[in-house]
């Protein structure tokens, strides 16, 4: 008559989701952008998402032994892979396989594991990754493809796969024709050599209202990331004050001063805005979680970056705002505590 | 700012309010809605718990082989509020025993075992129609007897708090009808079947606080309910009795969240509702109050929820305080297949019990059986990725990912400062932790250590007290012996000096007498030294 059960502590009904969840859903909200970036620029950016992929889950299943974790569980997590298409996603498409075999080795070996893996990084993995090889081999990553549309050559599947992989172009191709300067690249050189960002704009790599190419690929990443806003996976503070900071700041220069300074709009649809401000600067682990702690990082994402692009030595600065950012998280959440009920 | 705040409780009710966080959750309350109300079937044996909530165990009135009748006490609690434990049904003590009490530790407590002689015999009721002409005396006096506790799950002493509430001026009782956790629906049975005792007693504990109006609230999707309360609400006439419908939104039937969303207002950190002249109660309470003020019938029985995929017919069912709990399931229908866990309590804070051998406590809104399929699987848990949504959910305003953090690094102080008190145990956390991290045991964890903490320092402040206590009576020892030789020196010294006072003044004398006898002789002899020029 009687009978025993287990027990168990309270809240006894299952969670309601997964890490490995919410990483999935990040990777499925990255593919409009990705596909778009494919259409615009050819199939270099795939190879590169693929092979960091691949040398993401490696190094993370070597450290994971290493550090005598469980494979199973961790490799499930998906994280590794949502650092290394981040990652992927920085590099120009061309960019040598080493490139991706060096920033996935600081990203996920040094920024992540060594400092003590999921949940424990200071700093944003793939931003490391990029970071290091940014600084380190300044050339292989200038060598940016122009749009498919307005491109003198157009390389194919295989054409591509064996530059990335020998460095070499196809015969009779040199990178002086295949690559072409960034849209952010373009304006920095007009300026420093007295154009106005009027007379920039003239070249064909703009277009619209950003870069050619690079602003319907930032829509798509925009759709992608109103969908994460939506499914609730990240919050609305980080993009909003992130793209609003850009917005005003870059309006209020571009009003003072058309002829130095580009619009607004130019800043947000070139380089990595829009990807860093629903995916990248969004990164839970290294950034801030309190509200008013998330609306501060944002907005100081946004300006360093708008700083950077203004006065400092690299075209985009989304990437080295989101680290300097990364360091003053723990101090932001620790003044920005809510007000606790009651108190 | 301070004279405002009175006055928004006031207008508690006029206008809802939101408070933090909160989650939707479903709430499988259909399945045991249909059901009409049941008596369940007296068992063979009843264990009551002289313990049913905080405090002290009751001392047992009545010894083995005594008869007793349905509502006589059968043990006192020391403590004059809490009153006493009653007899659920008519029989005879077979036995005082300890066994297990239904307690969320698990812990065995004494019961007294009754036989029922199947009679269910009361003893002579006072009924009380005239309750309104009594005082408030006599009300405080009939629930603190009657065993009356807080039936929305703390068991909190009616009378305790009805006593206590008379130090403020109360304007306003709420009545909670909310019940925000999944399967739970014996308070929306109640008012539904029931609503004349719920306004009765409103009306009676309206008088026992002197509060001007009362404000039953129920969740939105209670149509029935309102309507049942609304129709004795107007057939009798009550203006001071209002029913508020408020969105269901989990936790809202927590006090403080309910006080948050009739009146904007929070709760002081350490306050009462009574700070804000409010003073919150379960309708089932409002509803005992009734039975026993009015009929005169102490709290023998309650309304319980007995639900679950584990269960094969769930319902609602009045059962006696001390019913084991088997017994219940059986009167449901027995367990289905797949039962694989017993809860006394929601989904979200109950807490499981280990056998349904335990008994029936006033404790007990529900009794749930779930499935394999509805409790969490024993599942790895993950590194928390501060994804910050626990902190969107807490209703509480609190930082679970950071306590989380100060807990497990033993960092208690920082802990406590950032609030690990006002943490409610709701689970809100827990639930959408997409790492799966037992959020509330730790801060359950948390608390009990830092209870522990602050005993061991209590202890040690005790001893530095004593020990300086010590150090001041053996100084004070010490400076009174030297103050004594001090004084004994000082009167051997004044000794000495009158002897030789006495002795100056002598050989003064002799030498005026010498010099009276030989005027020649004593010149030198009044030089003496020092004359104090008096004798």
């Amino acid at each position: 008559m009687s009978r025993r059960f287990d027990t168990g502590g309270a809240p006894h009904v299952p969670a309601q989701g997964t890490v490995g969840g919410v990483m999935l859903q990040v990777l499925l909200a990255l593919c409009p952008g990705i596909l778009a970036y494919t259409w615009f620029f050819g199939f270099g950016m795939l190879f590169q998402i693929l092979l960091s992929a691949l040398l993401a889950v490696v190094f993370e299943a070597l450290m994971l032994q290493a550090r005598r974790q469980p494979l199973g569980i961790y490799l499930n997590d998906y994280s590794a892979v949502v650092t290394a298409v981040l990652f992927a996603l920085c590099l120009p498409p061309l960019a040598p396989w080493w490139i991706a075999c060096l920033g996935m080795f600081f990203a996920i070996v040094v920024a992540k594991h060594l400092y003590g893996g999921l949940g424990h990084n200071v700093f944003n993995p793939a931003m490391v990754g990029y970071v290091v090889v940014l600084i380190s081999f300044p050339q292989a990553l200038t060598q940016w493809l122009p749009p498919l549309a307005i491109a003198p050559e157009h390389l194919g599947l295989l054409d591509t796969l064996s530059t990335i992989f020998t460095g070499q172009l196809p015969p009779g191709l040199d990178w002086d024709t295949v690559s072409q300067a960034t849209p952010l690249d373009t304006i920095r050189t007009s300026i420093t050599s007295g154009q106005t960002v009027l007379e920039a704009r003239q070249s064909a790599v703009f277009g619209d209202f950003g870069g050619r190419g690079w602003e319907w690929i930032a829509n798509w990443y925009a759709v992608g990331g109103l969908w994460l806003m939506w499914r609730r996976v990240i919050s609305w503070q980080v993009p909003v004050t992130m793209l609003g900071s850009v917005i005003l700041l870059g309006l209020a220069a571009y009003l003072a001063d058309p002829g130095s300074n580009p619009s607004p709009l130019q800043h947000v649809f070139s380089g990595a805005l829009v990807l860093g401000a629903f995916f990248i600067a969004t990164d839970p682990v290294s950034g801030c979680t309190s509200t008013r702690g998330r609306l501060i990082f944002g907005t100081g994402v946004g300006l360093i970056t708008l700083i950077i692009r203004r006065w400092g030595g690299y075209p985009d600065g989304v990437a080295f705002a989101v680290l300097m950012m990364n360091m003053a998280a723990p101090l932001i959440d620790r003044y920005t505590r809510p007000r606790i009920y009651g108190q | 700012m301070q004279s405002r705040v009175p006055e928004q409780a006031q207008d508690a009710g006029e206008r809802l309010y939101h408070f933090h966080g909160g989650l939707n959750l479903r709430h499988n309350k259909a399945i045991s809605c249909d059901a009409p109300l049941l008596r369940a079937p007296l068992p063979p044996c009843l264990f009551i718990p002289l313990l049913q909530h905080a405090g002290q165990e009751a001392r047992p009135l009545v010894s083995v082989g005594q008869a007793v009748l349905k509502g006589e006490a059968i043990g006192q609690f020391e403590s004059p509020c809490t009153g006493y434990v009653h007899a659920p049904t008519s029989g005879s003590v077979v036995a005082l025993a300890a066994q297990a009490i239904t307690h969320p530790s698990g812990m065995d407590g004494l019961c007294v075992v009754l036989k029922p002689d199947g009679v269910d015999q009361w003893i002579e009721l006072k009924a009380a129609p005239d309750w309104a002409s009594r005082g408030t005396g006599f009300l405080r006096q009939r629930i603190r007897d009657s065993g009356i506790v807080g039936l929305g799950g703390a068991v909190f002493p009616t009378g305790l708090k009805v006593d206590e509430a008379k130090e403020s001026a109360i304007h306003t009782l709420i009545l909670n009808g909310v019940e925000c956790e999944p399967y739970i629906s014996c308070d929306e049975m109640l008012m539904r079947e029931h609503p004349g005792s719920v306004i009765s007693g409103a009306l009676v504990l309206q008088a026992a606080l002197g509060a001007r109006r009362t404000i039953i609230t129920i969740e939105d999707q209670m149509g029935a309910v309102s309507q049942s309360l609304g129709t004795v609400i107007e057939r009798a006439g009550h203006d001071s009795i209002r029913v508020v419908r408020v969105p269901a939104v989990y936790p809202e039937g927590g006090e403080k969240q309910l006080v948050q969303v009739l009146t904007g207002l929070e709760i002081p950190a350490g306050g009462k509702p009574s700070d804000l002249g409010l003073v919150c109660l379960n309708v089932a309470t409002a509803a005992a109050v009734a039975d026993a003020v009015i009929e005169g019938k102490p709290l023998v029985e309650r309304l319980v929820t007995i639900s679950g995929n584990g269960v094969q017919h769930p319902r609602n069912l009045w059962a006696r305080i001390g019913t084991p709990i088997a017994s219940l399931i059986d009167c449901c229908g027995g367990y289905s297949s797949n039962a694989a866990r017993l809860i006394l309590g929601g989904p979200m804070m109950g807490y499981a019990l280990a056998s349904d051998q335990n008994p029936m406590v006033k404790a007990a809104n529900c009794i749930l059986v779930l499935s394999d399929d509805d409790i969490r699987p024993a599942q790895a848990e993950m590194p928390c990725i501060r994804c910050g949504e626990c902190a969107r959910v807490c209703p509480a305003v609190l930082l679970p990912q950071t306590l989380h953090w100060q807990i497990r690094n033993e960092l208690l102080d920082d802990a406590a400062g950032c609030g690990l008190n006002e943490c409610i145990e709701c689970g809100c956390c827990d639930f959408v932790c997409p790492s799966h991290i037992p959020l509330v045991e730790w801060f359950r964890f948390g608390k009990s250590e830092m209870r522990s903490l602050a005993a061991e320092r209590g202890r040690a402040e005790i001893a530095r007290e004593r020990f300086e206590a010590r150090e001041a009576r053996l100084e004070r020892l010490k400076h009174a012996r030297r103050q004594r030789i001090e004084e004994k020196k000082q009167a051997l010294l004044d000794d000495a000096e009158k002897k030789r006072r006495i002795a100056a003044t002598l050989q003064r004398v002799q030498a005026r007498g010498d010099a009276a006898r030989n005027p020649l002789a004593g010149t030198k002899d009044d030089q003496g030294p020092g004359d104090p020029g008096k004798p």
